[in-house]
């Protein structure tokens, strides 16, 4: 079987499931589907495009994808007024000293090579840091806490923010790859896996910049709102022309506005990214991945490939992020867990085929349908399962509440499968 | 008078909590380690490995209770502790016969073998939620305190209090009794040497005839028991919650890489010092300074220098910092 058969194939399965899940579940649950794949789709081919084709091992990736989520909020926002005044400018002027001290420090450890001075400055720094930060943040914070409290966003168009995320999301690549990049694979790991940590910690505390754990809510969306359509006397109109509830065609309407703008944009990273693959720089990258050694004797300079793939796998991971953060119309820093939006895009690259960019699309629609899947089915399964116990069983009863977990184990499972019995994944690199 | 204030004030907020937390912390870390310089990848897997002994050992503990079988004063827990390491024992040797030993036979790259943990954490993670749910457990019975804080205000008759906890009590000595007993092992016995031959040099270990599937299963069984008392003597001093294991992963890896992976010192070293930062760092300072300071300087705002939810931040700055300075971790760690 030649490989784009294959391909073609496969995605034709992936499409049947969505339809067959269109047909049998409702058409409501098929468009869910679906536009949280595109959004995982792009996230497995930032993933990809640093493990794949650069063997970079990030566990970082919710990070990346919560900073995308803050670009939505500090973009399409409107600004709060009375926040700004009350300290906004001495706010961000402390985010500023903060960022000039630790550079400022990166710097003077370079020339001088002398610890305590280094860590004199970053003590002074911190201090003058807090000086200006603590006043002006309790101010901002005190502007109306229940409906704002935070300095709000810029109120540009929503889909601007989705450029932004990606531009956040690569400077703090940056920064983190000019630290850490230098470090074995599994430092590097564990280096990733904290700095996420770290930026869902700064988003949570921070409430003068996104409200922290009080959530963002109402953001603004790029596609119409579906009590306006409902109000709308010519779509109602044209709704029943089709034979549809003006309800039911409104969340339609909206969700297939989603998708095709979620399409337009995987499309275009797609074909990006299968550029970059097949032309000398994917090659350069892949000679690198294959053998370090080799390629930096070729004189190739792979510290800053490393840095270059770093920052734009990660920005990837942004979009995708500021995407989803606007599909959901919320932004909630405690809905970030790293098994969800790390793990399991690493599952979606491994089984998809890593270093294959189709592969890493086709396992971002693939793993996505299942984690749904997995939850809708599996107390359906269980019922049928635990049919032979007696009704009422505690037994039953505790089967039945934990079903919500089987999808963790499912996916534990598929990825060891994948990994020990087609470990170059469902499509394979060329 | 002011100054044994200060002194309590820091031991009550901060030595002690450290020691206690730090202790967990290495026993954590040392499991890590283990696996690192003999099996050589890094165990994801390692926090939700923590959550299904603790999970072992608080369905042990019910058994216990409900059968009215009890350690008083102390908790029930400890004696379902051996009963938790056999469970856990059985599944990673399970693990390893199902999963890691064909990348064994195989010589797979080590990053390899760690997504391969990736997976087997996924299934623990969901294991242990399907088990027992993914809510809060306390699991603490027994006396609560050694010291209270108003009778050590009452014996002494300072005005800052003293409260030794009994967990606090129960996981420095464990912690101690077990780094002991680990250290005679690798040290002393045959195959605790045979162990620490095969992690200096696989080849030249498997020369001199040792039989490396049963150092690998003797270091599975070590890595459970260390893995079950780290995580239930963490249970017994907080709660029991599976997410909250998953997220000690970060610090105790932080600890091992910190003392040097593959180093049992440095991964107690390690420990010490994650936890010790994590604690110095994120402690509102007030309380003792004002003992300390003239009352003329007496701090306005609470000196705290980061607010709790940072703590993760601090054992990461800190692993950073290690990292670039020395790269092998402060007990030179070997790397694969």
């Amino acid at each position: 079987m030649s490989q784009s058969f294959r391909t073609i194939l496969l995605f034709g399965f992936v499409a049947v499931l969505i339809i067959g899940t269109g047909i049998l579940q409702g058409p409501n649950l098929a468009l869910v589907i679906l536009n949280m794949g595109l959004v995982s789709a792009i996230m497995a081919l930032g993933v990809n495009l640093q493990w794949g084709i650069a063997g970079l091992f990030n566990v970082g990736i919710m990070g990346f994808v919560a900073l995308g989520g803050l670009a939505v909020v500090l973009t399409s926002m409107p600004p709060v007024p009375e926040a700004w005044a009350a300290g906004g400018v001495r706010a961000w002027f402390s985010v500023l000293l903060a960022a000039c001290t630790v550079a400022g420090s990166a710097l003077m450890f370079k020339r001088t090579r002398k610890g305590w001075l280094v860590g004199l400055m970053l003590l002074v720094g911190f201090v003058c840091y807090r000086w200006v930060r603590d006043p002006a943040v309790s101010a901002i914070e005190a502007v109306d806490p229940a409906a704002t409290g935070y300095l709000g966003g810029l109120g540009l168009p929503v889909i601007l923010a989705w450029p932004v995320g990606g531009l956040l999301a690569a400077g703090a690549a940056w920064v983190i790859g000019k630290t850490a990049l230098g470090l074995r694979s599994d430092y590097l790991a564990i280096a990733t896996l904290g700095i996420s940590e770290i930026v869902i910690a700064i988003i949570k505390n921070e409430d003068w910049l996104s409200r922290g754990v009080k959530n963002v809510n109402g953001l603004p969306r790029p596609v119409p709102n579906e009590i306006d359509l409902q109000n709308d006397p010519g779509f109602v109109e044209s709704a029943a022309g089709y034979g549809f509830d003006p309800t039911i065609a409104s969340t339609l309407y909206v969700k297939i506005g989603y998708s095709l703008l979620f399409t337009v944009v995987l499309v275009i990273l797609l074909v990006l990214a299968q550029f970059a693959l097949n032309s000398p720089w994917g090659r350069m990258m892949r000679a690198i991945r294959d053998n370090e050694v080799s390629a930096r004797a070729m004189g190739k300079d792979v510290t800053f490939r490393h840095l270059q793939v770093f920052i734009l796998g990660s920005a990837i991971c942004g979009i995708a992020g500021a995407m989803m953060t606007t599909l959901d119309g919320l932004f909630a820093p405690t809905a970030y867990q790293p098994l969800r939006y790390t793990f399991l895009i690493w599952v979606m690259v491994i089984v998809g085929g890593s270093g294959n960019n189709l592969g890493a699309v086709l396992g971002g629609f693939l793993i996505w349908f299942l984690w749904v899947q997995v939850e809708t089915l599996g107390p359906g399964i269980m019922t049928f399962l635990t049919s032979g116990l007696a009704e009422g069983s505690e037994l039953k009863a505790h089967l039945m509440s934990s079903v919500a977990h089987m999808r963790l184990l499912t996916m534990g499972v598929i990825l060891l499968l994948v990994l020990r019995f087609s470990p170059r994944g469902l499509l394979p690199e060329k | 008078m002011d100054f044994l204030n200060a002194l309590v004030a820091l031991s009550n907020f901060v030595l002690i909590p450290a020691m206690t937390y730090g202790s967990q912390l290495a026993l954590g870390a040392l499991g890590v380690t283990l696996v690192y310089g003999i099996l050589r990848f890094s165990n994801f897997a390692h926090g939700d490995t923590m959550a299904f002994g603790t999970m072992s050992v608080i369905l042990f503990t019910w058994l216990f209770q409900s059968m009215g079988i009890s350690l008083h004063p102390l908790p029930t827990a400890l004696l379902a502790i051996p009963f938790g390491i056999a469970a856990t024992a059985l599944l990673m040797l399970g693990t390893d016969r199902v999963v890691y030993r064909f990348y064994r036979a195989q010589k797979a790259k080590p990053v390899i073998v760690v997504m391969v943990s990736l997976g087997v954490m996924f299934i623990y993670n969901g294991l242990t939620r399907f088990i027992l749910g993914a809510e809060e457990q306390r699991f603490m019975d027994g006396e609560r305190f050694i010291i209270r804080a108003r009778e050590f205000k009452e014996m002494t008759g300072l005005r800052e209090g003293l409260a030794f906890k009994t967990t606090q009590g129960l996981t420095i000595l464990t912690a101690v009794v077990v780094v002991i007993v680990l250290f005679w092992f690798l040290n002393k016995t045959r195959t605790g040497k045979s162990m620490r031959a095969f992690s200096d040099n696989e080849d030249l270990a498997l020369l001199s005839g040792i039989n490396p599937e049963r150092v690998v299963m003797v270091t599975w069984i070590i890595v459970a028991a260390l893995v079950t008392i780290a995580g239930t003597l963490y249970g017994l001093d907080k709660s029991y919650k599976p997410f909250t294991y998953f997220q000690l992963l970060l610090p105790i890896f932080a600890a091992a890489i910190v003392g040097g992976l593959g180093s049992p010192v440095g991964a107690i070293a390690g420990g010490f010092v994650i936890a010790f930062s994590e604690v110095a760092v994120t402690y509102a300072w007030k309380k003792v300074l004002v003992y300390l300071l003239p009352e003329s300087l007496e701090p306005e705002g609470l000196v705290q220098l980061l607010a709790t939810e940072y703590k993760f931040a601090v054992s990461f700055m800190i692993l950073v910092i290690v990292l670039l300075i020395k790269p092998t971790g402060i007990f030179k760690g070997k790397s694969v």
